[in-house]
């Protein structure tokens, strides 16, 4: 094939390896069993025939499955799927792959299977080209006198550039600036805290040593009973919904951990006047990236985001012992109501949830 | 062409002893005539019905990303038919009881009617999340092949970025779809997201604000993806797709070296009939593979996670695999944050999350530049190189793959400590060490790797194969019987160029002065005796001379012990021809 090349390499390709073997050359064809044996040649037809039949067996099938079987009386009857499904997923990927196992059967045994060979052609156009497209790009470029009227050229660029402003500004609107909004949550001062799952508020006796309760402002949660919430309008308490809600409860969502007070360490950031008897409230999302903290060691206080294993020590500030999470989650302030009730002292002295730029940590 | 050593009349009927010439046909030339009066494709048809591409299962690979990319557009058509991508809140009361009474958004309900009210909805949901995860593995294993054996180089290095960022588009795309069912773990997979955006420098709370379209979740991320997912990212994807084919088209394919395949040519089946019909059987293969995975696989059943409420988490949450890397470096990285002046950097987040990503990928996709500034190979490459013969190539890929599967397991440290009952916090310690140290190690361990194999390499030529034929001396000595290998496998295994290592200073200019080069030649000179200092290079013409010589002294000497085990002599290295069995079978 390769001999008898000419010695200059104009096509930019490295020389052709003839050392130190020199190339033998395309080798012959073989000719498989179907190109000289007849019977073998109509077997592998009779079977292409037969996989695309298949095919067509698995389509009918499919339609029968299809009207057959309703996936609104079962949705695990099979392998923990629906008998529809598994139905329909088996017969139409039995007819797909039947169609391919045919045509791939019929290639390799029956279509001519002598290789040939093509020249390949270097990248490059040729050198005329080349100079004849250089010339037409100068004379254009000439003719337009973009390269003589500075004027015009630096004024166009201009243009062009300030023309992207209208598609920056034009995106203004995709969402509000943040102002202090990371800041707030709405705890504030006397905001009881209500089960989360229920809405019914938290007398402090109601917790035993060991107990975690994941809890919610008032507010978040419609409570399970109608009484419940009468007497939380008659206080002006204001049930969120839709959007609101989801936002809320995306900064606002508390753990309440009762401990034995011995257990725990005060400091600057989490004074004793912040716990009840022993209960402390935390921010439920993670200082890492935003996750709503959930795994509870009972027995050392500590806790983990099931996301990227932070680990917070709730006997200690919330204090991080382990983990890609930087600073200790935010404490609530607790303190009793006059009717007995959990009630925050305050909103969070800091913002919860995961840092940002403008945040001032210290 | 060797087709003529075809015995004669011995060909499949539809087979002809040489390659066929296009015939004119009634009716066929009729349809073409009216089609080329109206678009003149014939002078393009006529070159392109019968290009050849070169066969090998490696080339498949980037066949599959691209016929499950197919498969992702026929079955996405197919649920946008019932998705309603919207976060408005709704009541469920369906099929599915269990979530009787829930509250969820109509992006979550929408799911679930498919999953459980639209007949084959879930199967459909099933094959397009299968696809996806396809899609991505085989661009990636697909990149890998085409990183090892050197087809990257010019005129290749625009397909190879061209594919780089497919990759990288495809992961985003997936995790956009990932996004949509608005369900508990999804959800999650935004939250951190958008803890990832909040924490780039200065701009990252406005970013975050007006993706969320206010605080987050908001409720405008799902139409927004939604958007993206279905409009945007594929068509981007499909244009550079068709961009990598047309280069692909343009180039002609990369072929193996062997007899007969050179630089100047490509050797192979014709496009028509041979390689439409395999790669066309093998679109219905990936489609069917993808059916039965969706029928019989349960992938994402959202309907267990529940619709996404912010202040709940199921525990051990995985993203999808290909997002692993980026969930394990976000695991592993030590707790760093800056304060200053009232402003928060978090490099625990931003590293991991925005830059280390982008740098593991800038660095795969700038290598071909690196390698042809090494060489300083202005050169066309249409043939393959082994992936032993680049050690230094091959070492770096697999040392970026064992980087790759340490931060997969990292991503799922908490499953690892459950599986295999390890401290949790051990693992972590563990990783953010092993992700410096073992990728070196791996490095070391495959160049040596790939540099054993070159001299094996060297050994079959000078001395012959193995035959596994254990002879004794009549002094008893015993030693293993080498044969010399056919003249075409010897000939593949010296189809390569010969490594040259650039020294600073070497290169003259027209004047015939040596050129100083300065201080990046100098790193030039370093780089290209570490990349091709250790390699062993082909045995030259005198070498393989001497090694023969040498070979029919010894097989002189072992003539009368020619009497190998019955059969040998049917090992595809002899003549054949009148030769039976001894033994009288």
């Amino acid at each position: 094939m390769s001999e008898n090349h000419d010695a200059e390499s104009s096509n930019n390709l490295p020389a052709p390896i003839e050392e130190p073997i020199a190339n033998p050359g395309l080798a012959p064809h073989k000719p498989r069993p179907t190109d000289i044996d007849p019977r073998a040649e109509r077997r592998a037809e009779r079977q292409v025939a037969a996989f695309f039949i298949a095919s067509m067996v698995c389509a009918v099938l499919f339609c029968v499955a299809y009207f057959t079987l309703d996936i609104k009386d079962e949705t695990d009857t099979f392998i923990g799927l629906g008998a529809s499904n598994v139905a329909l997923g088996a017969t139409l990927g039995l007819a797909l792959m039947f169609i391919g196992i045919g045509i791939i059967h019929w290639a390799r045994k029956l279509m001519g299977d002598v290789e040939i060979s093509e020249q390949r052609h270097p990248a490059a156009s040729s050198e005329e080209d080349r100079e004849a497209t250089l010339a037409a790009l100068s004379a254009g470029l000439e003719e337009s006198g973009i390269g003589r009227r500075p004027l015009i050229r630096n004024t166009m660029i201009g243009a062009l550039g300030f023309v992207g402003l209208p598609l920056i500004v034009g995106l203004r609107d995709l969402g509000p600036l943040p102002g202090k909004k990371l800041e707030r949550t709405v705890w504030k001062k006397d905001t009881r805290i209500v089960r989360d799952v229920t809405g019914t508020p938290v007398r402090p006796e109601q917790l035993e040593v060991g107990d975690l309760m994941n809890a919610q402002p008032e507010g978040l949660v419609t409570p399970h009973s109608e009484e419940i919430e009468k007497e939380g309008h008659s206080r002006g308490v204001e049930y969120l919904e839709g959007v609101d809600l989801q936002v809320e409860k995306s900064k606002s969502s508390v753990i309440l951990l009762r401990m034995e007070p011995k257990d725990q360490t005060f400091s600057k950031r989490s004074p004793e006047n912040w716990s009840v008897n022993g209960i402390v409230a935390f921010s439920k999302i993670c200082t890492h990236v935003g996750c709503p903290i959930s795994l509870n060691e009972q027995q050392s206080h500590h806790l983990l985001c099931p996301c990227h294993q932070s680990t917070f020590d709730l006997a200690d500030g919330g204090r991080v012992v382990f983990g890609p999470a930087a600073r200790p989650l935010p404490q609530l302030p607790l303190k009793i109501s006059e009717d007995g009730y959990l009630v925050a002292q305050s909103g969070f002295l800091e913002p919860v949830g995961p840092s940002y730029w403008e945040r001032d940590s210290e | 062409m060797s087709s003529t050593s075809n015995v004669a009349g011995s060909v499949a009927s539809t087979n002809g002893t040489t390659a066929s010439t296009a015939k004119k046909q009634g009716r066929g030339a009729k349809v073409v005539g009216w089609a080329d009066e109206r678009l003149g494709l014939a002078t393009a048809a006529k070159k392109n019905l019968r290009k050849v591409f070169p066969d090998h299962w490696s080339f498949m690979l980037g066949e599959i990303a691209l016929w499950s990319f197919v498969v992702l557009l026929i079955t996405g058509v197919f649920l946008t038919f019932w998705f309603k991508p919207s976060m408005a809140e709704v009541q469920y009361f369906g099929s599915y009881s269990e979530l009787n009474g829930m509250h969820m958004s109509e992006a979550f309900k929408s799911t679930l009617d498919i999953s459980f009210d639209v007949r084959g909805g879930l199967m459909v949901r099933q094959m397009h999340h299968w696809a996806a995860m396809l899609f991505i593995a085989a661009m990636l294993v697909h990149m890998a092949r085409v990183f090892l054996t050197g087809a990257f180089r010019k005129p290749r290095e625009i397909n190879w970025i061209i594919g780089g960022v497919l990759i990288l588009l495809g992961i985003v795309e997936g995790f956009a779809g990932y996004s949509l069912p608005d369900d508990l773990l999804s959800g999650t997979g935004l939250r951190i997201a958008d803890g990832m955006v909040k924490s780039t420098p200065v701009v990252g709370t406005y970013m975050s604000f007006f993706m969320f379209g206010g605080e987050f979740p908001g409720d405008v991320i799902v139409p927004r993806l939604y958007m993206a997912h279905i409009l945007l990212i594929p068509g981007l994807i499909l244009a550079l797709i068709a961009a990598h084919m047309l280069l692909l088209v343009y180039h002609k394919h990369t072929q193996w070296p062997g007899p007969g395949r050179t630089e100047e040519n490509v050797v192979g089946f014709p496009m028509l009939p041979v390689y439409m019909a395999k790669a066309g059987g093998f679109f219905f293969i990936v489609f069917g593979t993808c059916a039965l995975m969706g029928g019989l696989l349960t992938i994402n059943p959202v309907w267990k996670y529940g619709p996404y409420d912010p202040s709940k988490v199921t525990a051990g949450s995985q993203p999808d695999w290909y997002m692993g890397i980026a969930e394990g470096m976000l695991r592993i990285m030590p707790p760093w944050e800056t304060h200053l002046w009232g402003h928060t950097l978090s490099w625990n987040i931003f590293v991991p999350g925005e830059v280390l990503p982008i740098v593991l990928l800038a660095m795969v996709l700038a290598w071909p530049f690196l390698e042809a500034w090494v060489t300083g190979d202005k050169r066309e490459h249409h043939l393959l190189q082994r992936p032993r013969n680049a050690p230094v190539r091959t070492a770096f890929l697999v040392a970026m793959m064992s980087l790759y599967g340490l931060l997969w397991a990292a991503g799922g440290n908490d499953v690892l400590a459950v599986l295999f009952h390890l401290n949790l916090n051990h693992i972590t310690y563990f990783m953010r060490g092993a992700v410096f140290i073992i990728p070196v190690l791996v490095f070391i361990f495959t160049k040596r790797w790939c540099i054993s194999l070159q001299r094996h390499d060297n050994e079959k030529l000078l001395h012959g194969y193995e035959t596994g034929i254990i002879m004794r001396s009549p002094e008893g000595g015993y030693s293993e019987r080498h044969l010399p290998i056919s003249e075409e496998s010897a000939y593949t295994l010296t189809a390569r160029d010969r490594d040259e290592i650039y020294v600073q200073g070497s290169d003259v200019d027209e004047n015939g002065v040596a050129a100083p080069g300065g201080k990046l030649a100098g790193l030039r000179a370093k780089l290209s005796l570490g990349m091709f200092g250790d390699n062993v290079q082909k045995p030259t013409a005198e070498e393989l001379e001497e090694g023969h010589h040498h070979a029919e002294e010894e097989h002189a000497l072992e003539a009368g012990l020619d009497h190998s085990a019955d059969g040998h002599q049917f090992d595809g290295r002899h003549e054949v021809e009148g030769e039976a069995l001894r033994g009288g079978h």
